[in-house]
């Protein structure tokens, strides 16, 4: 298929996901809004005022960036986990298997869409937090490429779990015992300058610890990791679940028999 | 002539070890209606998946329209369009957004996909739903629906898998018209059907397949001249003398009620004659079964009788 015929086709499935998400955004935008001012609320405004400072700046300032981070790896991971695998169940994923779409151009679709989900998702909750925090910026182009990054990685992994998955069930076993934890462990809500030596050394593990620490050195300034090494784990990362799903989806496995 | 579709040696042998094609080979030519036939679990819907890429073949060679389905895959794609058996696509979307983007896929640009949008639902009787969700069609629209999905890309040979399955007569009929009619305008059709009275009305030609293998491949007029004997049903006056036949076999389903099997050579004037001699009156008659189901019965019995005394 020409690139322009490619394109049509990438615009298409582009076009189809954020359809979807925002057909339902009482399911996809509100929640994230909802939740992440409860943690405002109560982490930053009432437990925060009791905490003091960390990492030099009020708890508050501290947690906002994590939980932005939070909002986006949640968001991106479930739209294409849930879509890809609706599409899995309801078989309307062979109207694009007959179709000369090739491998890339579904990939880059389902993935455009996750990121377009948590990139807006992203600005609500950036902009409910400005309501308990001034916004304060330090390193926009950073804050701009770990976000991204970040949704992309996500949303890939959302992408692998949906095409292994059989049940409803399969797709929300990864987030409730893998996503959750590693997010909660992941710096969000603590500097990890905090833990003893051996659990900072087990954290660098936790790729969360990366794109939150990346992420919040492109807003305040402060990281427990060099913002670069951070982007290149990023994009290590993002390269490898790019090959996993491409050779999934290209072998056909859990799409065709 | 141009063959549509050539398939040679196809096996498929799914994971587990159930072997659903043994060596097929089928060829349908440019411009044809071909039906393909088989009772459950022959192969036809392994066979439609393997040509339209949904499943992957184990051996053998396909080629639709002389392009090779190893080798110019996407070639392939673009002269397939598609009707599955079972509804698969997203109940959620309007009956507009799932052809257009259909059309998307195939890299139709959006306009041009609008344009025949408009053109292939209204020849459907469609456009007035395009603005309704799938989910809410009825199953007769939900049929038509994946007939104007699989037309956007304006494929040349149209497969239809069980496309009439649960569709009332009147719309099965009009279904059949426009089946015929884009026929009559060159797009070459495959179809499975359970109703043999559909092949038997729309197809010029016939493959039957059992056991992953074609078991017969001819014209529908051969096929159907290999029909020796047929059954008749013959609603009498109620009788109290049951009536005799001699040289048909003959079976009384009740006191007004007989079933006659006929062999071509004889005809049915001779039946008529007996039974005017016994002063039978005869109210109505009617084949027994679509003629095709009775060839197709015996067809397959023969087949598998056959590979048993083997």
């Amino acid at each position: 298929m020409s690139m322009a015929m490619n394109l049509t086709a990438l615009r298409t499935i582009w076009i189809k996901e954020c359809t979807r998400f925002l057909r339902i955004w009482v399911q996809t935008l509100v929640p994230p809004a909802i939740t992440m001012t409860l943690y405002f609320v109560i982490f930053g405004n009432l437990i925060g005022s009791r905490i003091g400072e960390m990492g030099g700046v009020s708890y508050m300032e501290f947690i906002v960036p994590g939980l932005i981070m939070m909002s986006v790896i949640t968001n991106a991971y479930s739209n294409v986990a849930s879509s890809f695998f609706s599409a899995k169940f309801q078989r309307n994923i062979e109207e694009m298997l007959v179709a000369p779409v090739s491998t890339m151009t579904i990939i880059l679709g389902y993935v455009g869409g996750g990121v377009a989900r948590s990139l807006i998702v992203a600005v609500v909750v950036t902009v409910v937090s400005s309501f308990f925090v001034p916004l304060n910026i330090q390193h926009f182009w950073l804050i701009v490429v770990t976000v991204i990054l970040t949704a992309t990685l996500f949303a890939l992994a959302g992408l692998v779990n949906a095409v292994f998955a059989k049940t409803f069930d399969d797709i929300s076993i990864i987030p409730t015992f893998v996503l959750t934890p590693l997010t909660y462990l992941g710096g969000v809500f603590y500097s990890i300058s905090l833990l003893p030596q051996f659990w900072q050394t087990v954290s660098q593990a936790n790729p969360v610890i990366y794109m939150v620490n990346a992420f919040r050195y492109g807003f305040i300034g402060v990281s427990d990791i060099n913002a670069y090494v951070a982007l290149g784990v990023l994009v290590l990362f993002n390269l490898v679940f790019f090959a996993l799903a491409w050779s999934l989806l290209h072998r056909g496995v859990g799409i065709r028999s | 002539m141009t063959k549509a579709l050539e398939i040679k040696s196809l096996r498929k042998v799914y994971r587990g070890g159930l072997e659903a094609l043994k060596g097929l080979d089928l060829t349908v030519n440019e411009g044809d209606f071909y039906a393909l036939l088989g009772p459950n679990g022959a192969g036809k819907s392994t066979t439609i998946g393997i040509i339209s890429s949904l499943v992957n073949k184990t051996e053998g060679e396909v080629k639709v329209f002389g392009y090779d389905l190893d080798t110019q895959l996407a070639d392939v794609k673009r002269q397939i369009g598609l009707v599955p058996q079972e509804f698969n696509f997203n109940q959620f979307e309007t009956v507009e957004q799932i052809v257009v983007n259909q059309a998307g896929y195939y890299g139709v640009p959006r306009k041009l996909a609008k344009e025949r949008a408009q053109k292939y639902l209204t020849q459907l009787g469609l456009w007035d739903k395009r603005n309704d969700r799938a989910r809410t069609l009825s199953g007769g629209m939900k049929r038509r629906l994946m007939i104007a999905r699989a037309l956007l890309h304006e494929p040349k040979l149209l497969i239809l898998d069980e496309p009439t399955a649960g569709v009332d007569i009147e719309l099965r009929r009009s279904m059949w018209d426009y089946l015929t009619l884009i026929n009559s305008q060159g797009i070459t059709i495959i179809l499975t059907t359970h109703y043999l009275e559909e092949a038997e009305t729309l197809c010029r030609n016939i493959g039957i397949i059992d056991k992953g293998r074609i078991i017969e491949n001819t014209s529908m007029k051969l096929l159907l001249s290999k029909l020796n004997v047929e059954t008749f049903v013959f609603d009498l006056e109620p009788y109290s003398n049951s009536p005799t036949m001699t040289g048909f076999t003959m079976r009384e389903l009740d006191n007004h009620t007989l079933e006659v099997d006929v062999p071509k050579e004889r005809g049915l004037n001779n039946v008529f004659e007996q039974l005017t001699a016994q002063n039978m009156k005869v109210l109505s008659m009617r084949n027994k079964a679509n003629r095709l189901e009775e060839l197709f019965v015996d067809l397959v019995e023969q087949g598998r009788n056959q590979k048993e005394s083997v």
